[in-house]
């Protein structure tokens, strides 16, 4: 396990280790099946489109779910996370191809909080645009 | 057409408990290809403190979302589902979600705005446990794009 993140080493600005993240049609017909989630806008290109979309689209909340991870990984305990929140800004569009799209994360302390809280800001991108707004967990340290 | 503001504040029946599953949450963190082990190893899970395996932060908006069902279905409401697109999502933990838990949702109109021809509906889930004891708060932002509108 990783070591515990404590609160007086962590200061405004610190960084988490960023990540990127696959996604393939693949990926998004296992997570429909986790989640509950069978809208086909995220597994049918024909349906994605005559609803307007450019082609299929991750679900929100998968990309939601990827973005935390960079959270969860640094504290090694993924209970630290107290608050999460996230705007859906643009769709993830995942091609149906052997590469899929990537989700790229970074993340950085923005605020210590009472109560040995920490505010962390995440900021997630897909094709080089903004997949997330507003995204940010509050989390406890040891 | 604007939905009836006098919906705001309107709170439906808790739903019908929902088990959480351990191998329901292995198979989430799988989907997600997060290997943490707190969401599959009972015994990584207890060195970290906790008593089961532990649900990643997003795993319950299955259970919350499918409670805002009752919302989004609710025929006197008219929110035209196949115009709907998640605006945002937020979650407020008291405690994590374990393994044998036992949840239950409430749900609540909390804001309907019109913007631009588009209806936006804020319902927040209250989650708790089989003791009535607070879990989450799941706050979600639908939008129901206007007719004729095509922006993803």
């Amino acid at each position: 396990m990783t070591e515990k993140i404590a609160y007086d080493d962590v200061e405004v600005g610190t960084e988490l280790p960023a990540r990127t993240f696959p996604v393939t049609r693949a990926t998004l017909v296992r997570y429909a099946g986790a989640s509950g989630d069978f809208n086909p806008i995220h597994w049918n290109e024909k349906f994605a489109v005559e609803v307007g979309l450019p082609d299929v689209i991750a679900h929100g909340m998968f990309t939601m779910a990827e973005a935390i991870r960079v959270v969860t990984d640094w504290t090694g305990d993924p209970a630290a996370v107290v608050e999460y929140g996230v705007r859906f800004t643009k769709p993830v569009v995942v091609p149906n191809d052997d590469k899929g799209a990537t989700i790229e994360v970074s993340a950085k302390v923005a605020a210590k909080l009472d109560d040995n809280k920490v505010r962390v800001d995440l900021l997630a991108t897909s094709a080089g645009q903004k997949v997330l707004g507003m995204s940010r967990a509050v989390v406890r340290l040891a | 057409m604007a939905l009836d503001q006098s919906f705001v504040g309107r709170t439906y029946p808790p739903t019908d408990p929902y088990e959480v599953g351990r191998e329901k949450i292995r198979e989430f963190a799988v989907a997600v290809g997060d290997a943490n082990p707190a969401y599959a190893d009972p015994e990584a899970a207890k060195a970290l403190g906790h008593r089961d395996v532990v649900a990643p932060p997003t795993f319950v908006f299955a259970i919350t979302f499918k409670a805002a069902g009752q919302v989004i279905e609710d025929p006197q409401l008219g929110l035209d589902y196949s115009r709907v697109v998640h605006g945002d999502q937020k979650f407020a933990y008291t405690r994590p979600v374990y393994a044998g838990d036992r949840l239950t949702v409430t749900s609540t109109i909390e804001a309907i705005k019109s913007m631009a021809g588009n209806d936006i509906l804020d319902i927040r889930g209250e989650v708790h446990d089989e003791a009535g004891e607070h879990v989450v708060t799941a706050w979600t932002k639908l939008v129901a794009r206007a007719a004729g509108t095509e922006e993803a």
